[in-house]
């Protein structure tokens, strides 16, 4: 999937904080300050601040001299990163994985996410919306990259949304401070005259490394999306993995045996104690030599049950090579499903197919590499015959319909129709006699027809007419004739199934 | 020869039943459970069709495939009153699953296993032979041999479960460790006078070979859901010759 970012700025984000806490101070210019070397340092300035030229890294004694009424306020410690986390803890309503970004933003991997509020338009808007309305004033942007969105929040001056593949054409105006480098790279860059990204976004990756250090090429080319970008969420989305490193390698079955016992062990306890059971697991294996080895196994529904799984696994141990050894097992749950608490029989009954123990049969039989598919059949509203059933989707799953006998049906039926030669002298009537396989079948008796007409909003058959007939031998079939009767064409027969 | 009196056929009845127990044989527990094959059933020592062991179809064309089929759907019927699950395993299903409606068996309840070789059906239906949550497995198979129909009979005598296994290639029939080889043929169905059309299923049931019972040949056909004979018995000494084999 397509990722996508959003960035979210806030601009004066602990000034905001503390009007908000002191609406005395909301029309006043103020700045927060701490001391640094000895001298009082502006950290934050409010918007009112901000236009009479007070910006954060001016010394508290300058600003003062230049707006006498300004306000200065002792910067709490460790104010702004426990903002950012709270801000950023509340934005996981819109997406699960929300990063920190400090000193002043969040990102927000927004992929897969957008649709649930109508597109990344309504999205942006909800959330800008919001954030403004609790008085923090903010600038967003989405985009395909981190670094991309990041700069648009920031330095953007149209459109906040830049779908993937756009970004070379959003960067260009930007200026290279957009791209979050150090300031002396950023100055470099302006005394060569270089004041948008797109003056030198072109320019060979090699002569750029060679002037501007490796940190600007890494930062362009993460925000182009030629380099990936990861973002630590704020709470990890935990995956259902477990680790094994062995101090030797393990060579031998049996010891990929007993460490395929112990990740289980493990990962099942923390599944049933979460309520929750697997489908799918994958198991690595990270050899000496550098390659890994994987193998990956699928339940017919979800189990914590650690020892069938591993029977599970056992049947695929043969497929491990594990040449040098195996210095590390990775087993992860890549399939998780929620279990209902195994209820025991109390009476030893006949079971349904939803039974535990024959669950595990199926699976132990699926997970066989000879064996090619496990299904089970439910009906389908269809006359047409090869349509007239359906895959269940799950081994529990009930019959919505009944299955219909109102009509003769073969107890075996041909993959594929196969065409006969007949002689039937009269139209819509039975053959006389029918050529299949090169043996000649006399016709005595005969039943039909029995008309299935074509599904045309599915396909493009010709409409049945079945006939269910026995040979001399006491041989019974079911025979068609496709399509219409029309004078002068000769009509193709199919035998399709034989009768019990 | 002189005539039986009844104290003899008792006797000879009990030694009979002495000779099954120290041949190993276990009489079932439900013995008076009946699987609706009537006459048939007879053929069978204690005269119960034996529910927990292996039986061997003979069927080399696919007509006779479909009448197996539609006669093993019968007993499955049977065995399958009181719910439970059953597999049916074969290298490309060619069971059309409506119809084994038609013989009592929901659908649904069967599970269909597609294997790519001889060796892997032979590997499921062990497996599923030992799985004592079903009722039955069905497998299609060409051939077996005395070793692999022994594996099965032993995974069966512990689960209790039903095995039924078609064989499609006569020229391999062999010794088996089967408690019975059946072979069905279809025949011509009897429609009531003046009554046009195709009747109701009807079938020669062969017993080639059945373990401590009497094999013989019986004419059935399926009606109103459940099995009704024809004709009756013949005796052993009227089969044709290649049929008489006793186990």
């Amino acid at each position: 999937m397509e990722k996508r970012f959003a960035s979210i700025w806030f601009r004066h984000l602990t000034a905001d904080w503390l009007a908000l806490r002191r609406p005395t101070l909301r029309n006043m210019p103020f700045v927060l300050a701490e001391p640094v070397h000895g001298r009082m340092v502006i950290t934050a300035a409010n918007a009112l601040a901000e236009t009479q030229g007070i910006h954060a890294g001016m010394v508290v004694a300058d600003a003062k001299a230049a707006v006498p009424d300004l306000q200065v306020i002792d910067h709490p410690p460790g104010l702004t990163e426990k903002l950012l986390e709270a801000l950023g803890l509340w934005c996981i309503r819109y997406t699960p994985a929300v990063a920190v970004a400090p000193p002043d933003g969040l990102i927000l991997d927004t992929t897969g996410c957008t649709h649930l509020w109508g597109g990344e338009r309504p999205y942006l808007k909800e959330i800008v919306t919001r954030l403004r309305d609790k008085g923090y004033d903010v600038r967003m942007a989405i985009a395909g990259t981190i670094g991309t969105a990041r700069a648009v929040a920031h330095y953007g001056k149209a459109e906040p949304i830049i779908s993937s593949g756009a970004e070379r054409d959003a960067l260009s105006p930007l200026p290279p401070a957009a791209l979050r480098l150090e300031s002396d790279a950023v100055q470099r860059l302006r005394k060569l005259g270089l004041r948008t990204i797109g003056s030198f976004m072109s320019m060979p990756r090699t002569a750029l490394r060679r002037r501007f250090g490796p940190e600007l090429v890494e930062k362009l080319e993460q925000a182009l999306g030629q380099a990936d970008e990861y973002i630590q969420p704020l709470r990890p989305i935990p995956p259902y993995m477990e680790r094994l490193p062995c101090l030797d390698p393990i060579r031998t079955a049996t010891g990929i045996e007993i460490a395929i016992q112990r990740l289980l062990e493990v990962l099942c306890k923390r599944l049933a104690g979460e309520g929750k059971g697997l489908r799918q697991a994958v198991l690595r294996c990270y050899r000496v030599d550098g390659k890994m080895v994987q193998v990956a196994i699928r339940t017919s529904s979800p189990t914590a049950h650690a020892a069938h799984i591993f029977k599970l696994f056992a049947l695929k141990i043969p497929q491990i090579e594990p040449a040098l050894g195996i210095e590390l097992f990775l087993m992860e749950a890549s399939k998780i499903e929620d279990a209902d608490p195994v209820q025991h029989a109390l009476w030893g009954g006949m079971p349904g197919p939803e039974d535990a123990t024959l669950a595990e049969l199926l699976d132990k039989l699926a997970g066989k590499t000879g064996i090619h598919k496990v299904s089970r059949y439910l009906p389908d509203e269809h006359h047409w015959p090869e349509r007239s059933y359906r895959l269940a989707s799950s081994i529990g799953e009930k019959p919505v319909t009944t299955w219909r006998t109102d009509q003769p049906r073969p107890t075996r039926l041909l993959a594929k129709p196969e065409p006969i030669e007949v002689s039937a002298p009269v139209p819509d009537y039975p053959p006389m006699l029918f050529r299949y396989k090169g043996e000649l079948h006399p016709i005595r008796k005969a039943d039909g027809p029995e008309r299935i007409e074509r599904e045309w909003w599915m396909d493009k058959e010709e409409r049945r007419d079945y006939y269910q007939v026995e040979d001399e031998d006491g041989r019974r079939y079911w025979l068609f004739r496709s399509g219409h009767y029309a004078d002068g064409q000769p009509q193709q027969w199919f035998l399709h199934g034989f009768f019990a | 020869m002189a005539v039986l009196t009844e104290d003899k056929r008792k006797l000879i009845g009990q030694l009979q039943k002495h000779l099954l127990r120290w041949q190993g044989f276990k009489s079932p527990e439900n013995s008076s459970e009946s699987i609706g094959l009537g006459s048939v059933e007879r053929a069978f020592p204690n005269a119960v069709f034996p529910i927990g062991s292996i039986h061997e179809f003979i069927g080399t064309t696919p007509e006779q495939a479909a009448a197996t089929s539609g006669f093993i759907g019968g007993i499955l019927a049977a065995l399958m009153r009181k719910g439970g699950v059953c597999l049916w395993i074969s290298t490309s299903n060619r069971l059309f699953p409506p119809a084994i409606k038609h013989f009592g068996v929901e659908p649904d309840r069967i599970i269909f296993i597609e294997a790519r070789r001889e060796k892997d059906i032979l590997w499921a239906l062990e497996e599923a032979l030992k799985c004592d949550r079903l009722i039955a497995a069905v497998a299609e198979l060409p051939a077996m041999d005395f070793s692999q129909s022994l594996r099965l009979q032993l995974a069966v005598e512990k689960s209790r479960v039903t095995g039924f296994v078609l064989r499609s290639n006569p020229l391999r029939v062999g010794n088996t460790a089967c408690a019975a080889r059946w072979q069905i043929t279809p025949l011509p169905s009897e429609s009531d006078e003046g009554v046009p059309g195709v009747g109701l299923p009807k079938w020669g049931v062969e017993l080639l070979k059945v373990r401590n019972g009497n094999p013989g040949y019986w004419e059935l056909k399926w009606s109103a859901g459940q099995f009704i004979t024809v004709s009756k018995p013949e005796k052993v000494s009227e089969l044709p010759m290649r049929n008489r084999k006793i186990g």
